[in-house]
């Protein structure tokens, strides 16, 4: 299996913990959603009406495939079609590393959703700092592409993000870590390969 | 699709239009592709634009040219299947190519209804397209589907008969005109009407057709069916001659073009027709009647959507598709919507273009899954 493929299913370990925390017959926004596949879960486990929203052609068509909602937008323009509190939960799976306008996207999830789900690959795992210790960009699992063909722009840690929301009004509901799809129970931040939270604006 | 032939239904029970204009009986000709399955679940109507009818896919026997307006689109193996679907097209009422409409003879005078054929809106073809579907035994449609105008249909099915259509494809579509919109079609209206020959529409008399009205009417609108670099990619600059001629007459390959287009076009459509489907495309405006708001006007909608736009699409560009998208999200219609990154303007809707047929394609897997 190459690093990528093992990266792509990986990718599937956040979908349980965000299931775990989508109400039943809720509406969810799914932000660069890809192939569709966490929508089609969602609908599957949670009876959620799901939009996705993507920009990339093969996305939109995947998602079509898939039987997924989806409306192709530049999530960089921000949600300017959307009412705000229209969706009771807008996620953002594993794509906030790849924006370049984060502020301006997690705030736009929290004028449209009650509630905000994100998950992200955790920059501060050990195995990355040994990495970057050693003198090398960083390859795991979870970041699988090489410091010269990677479409992520913003690493960050969980310590990073807990450090941001406290910054922008953002109130943390849940978080959990996960160590190759496994809960991590102490220190998250070394551990973790992948962190997904809940939260919403801070009232 | 090999070769088909057109059939007619004759009406008559009365068709009342939204002008309270009533058409005692009328003729709807029709074209058939693929087979109704046992349950007839599986019929989709094709709906037709502004200078398109009932001929949908494959050919004539007679006339093995002439090839269906979305023969890309729909036939065996293609995005729309007819091994799998049954495809209805049908020329809309008030057209030109067999269905009653102002060339048609007025049973009640004997002669051609011309000025008194009724002001047709999309609502009225919905409702007539019904008629159609309940006499073919189809009592509700797995999807109806166009393109611009056509588009117009099928969102104005989700809302006249939300339990009849199953899927709505709108392709190329804005949920009413702009200004600018009106403004092109009033200059079409305008060059029919003051073409001499016109005579108050009622030029079937006097055997003549008002020829250059409708020349300009579809030059003009041929120019906006077009982007601006699709236009300067296929013409340019482009001279008929070796240089400019210090004339009026043909210099550029565009007026040639142009004119060509305008006098193929003055010999088989009908100008009546013409004025009647312009007016139907101004008149559309399904939000009107909900106090502008579009959302409350697809209340009623029950079917799920695909919306498609093009982005080199002056006439309907994107932004005019995204209000429909936005109403049907404020409704949470299951609905998908693709913005095709495509140059030919809004003809895109008619051509051949991978990413646009791969998803119609993989959208009606879907139906076909769904049935």
């Amino acid at each position: 299996m190459t690093g990528q493929e093992e990266g792509a299913l990986s990718g599937r370990s956040d979908f349980q913990a965000i299931a775990a925390w989508v109400r039943p017959d809720s509406t969810v926004l799914d932000l660069g959603c890809g192939d569709g596949l966490l929508l089609k879960y969602l609908k599957q486990t949670r009876n959620a009406r799901g939009y996705g929203i993507d920009i990339a052609d093969a996305n939109v068509l995947a998602c079509v495939k898939n039987g997924a909602n989806v409306i192709q937008s530049d999530l960089e323009r921000g949600l300017a079609g959307f009412d705000a509190g229209s969706f009771d939960c807008v996620i953002l799976s594993q794509t906030l590393q790849a924006v370049r306008h984060t502020e301006q996207i997690l705030l736009e999830m929290l004028r449209v959703g009650r509630e905000a789900i994100v998950s992200f690959p955790n920059f501060g795992r050990w195995d990355l700092r040994l990495q970057i210790a050693l003198g090398r960009m960083p390859l795991s699992p979870e970041l699988p592409y090489e410091w010269y063909n990677t479409p992520n722009v913003h690493l960050f840690t969980i310590a990073d993000f807990e450090s941001f929301c406290r910054g922008h009004g953002i109130h943390i509901l849940e978080r959990v870590a996960l160590n190759r799809g496994r809960p991590v129970r102490t220190l998250a931040n070394f551990f973790g390969s992948l962190a997904v939270y809940r939260f919403e604006k801070r009232r | 699709m090999g070769a088909v032939r057109p059939q007619t239904l004759s009406f008559t029970e009365p068709l009342r239009f939204r002008s309270g204009a009533v058409l005692d009986s009328y003729d709807l000709v029709y074209e058939t592709y693929g087979t109704l399955n046992a349950a007839r679940s599986n019929a989709v109507l094709a709906c037709h634009a502004l200078n398109a009818a009932h001929h949908v896919a494959g050919y004539y026997a007679d006339d093995p040219d002439n090839l269906g307006w979305w023969d890309n689109m729909i036939g065996p193996g293609k995005p729309v299947d007819t091994e799998k679907f049954f495809v209805v097209g049908v020329n809309n009422v008030g057209g030109c190519f067999g269905s009653t409409g102002p060339k048609s003879i007025d049973p009640r005078s004997g002669k051609p209804y011309g000025s008194s054929f009724p002001v047709v809106t999309v609502e009225d073809w919905v409702d007539a397209q019904a008629r159609l579907a309940d006499r073919l035994g189809i009592a509700s449609f797995a999807a109806v589907m166009g393109g611009s105008l056509g588009a117009m249909q099928a969102l104005q099915w989700t809302i006249s008969y939300p339990d009849r259509i199953r899927n709505a494809i709108v392709v190329a579509a804005a949920p009413r005109l702009s200004a600018q919109n009106i403004a092109f079609n009033e200059v079409a209206r305008q060059a029919i009407t003051t073409d001499p020959d016109f005579h108050g529409g009622d030029y079937y008399g006097h055997g003549v057709v008002p020829r250059r009205g409708l020349r300009l009417a579809r030059m003009i609108g041929h120019i906006t069916y077009l982007s601006d670099d699709a236009m300067m990619e296929k013409f340019g600059r482009a001279l008929r001659s070796d240089s400019i001629q210090f004339h009026f007459d043909v210099d550029f390959e565009i007026e040639s073009y142009l004119r060509h287009q305008g006098d193929k076009f003055s010999e088989y459509f009908d100008a009546n027709t013409y004025l009647l489907i312009t007016r139907a495309l101004d008149y559309f405006d399904p939000a009107a009647a909900h106090g502008d708001d579009l959302s409350r006007a697809l209340a009623a909608a029950r079917a799920r959507f695909l919306v498609v736009s093009f982005t080199s699409d002056w006439r309907f560009a994107p932004s005019r598709a995204r209000e429909i998208v936005k109403a049907l999200l404020d409704n949470r219609c299951d609905v998908s919507y693709a913005e095709i990154d495509a140059p030919h303007g809004h003809d895109a809707f008619l051509l051949d273009d991978a990413r646009y047929h791969a998803l119609v394609r993989a959208y009606f897997d879907g139906v076909f899954e769904r049935l």
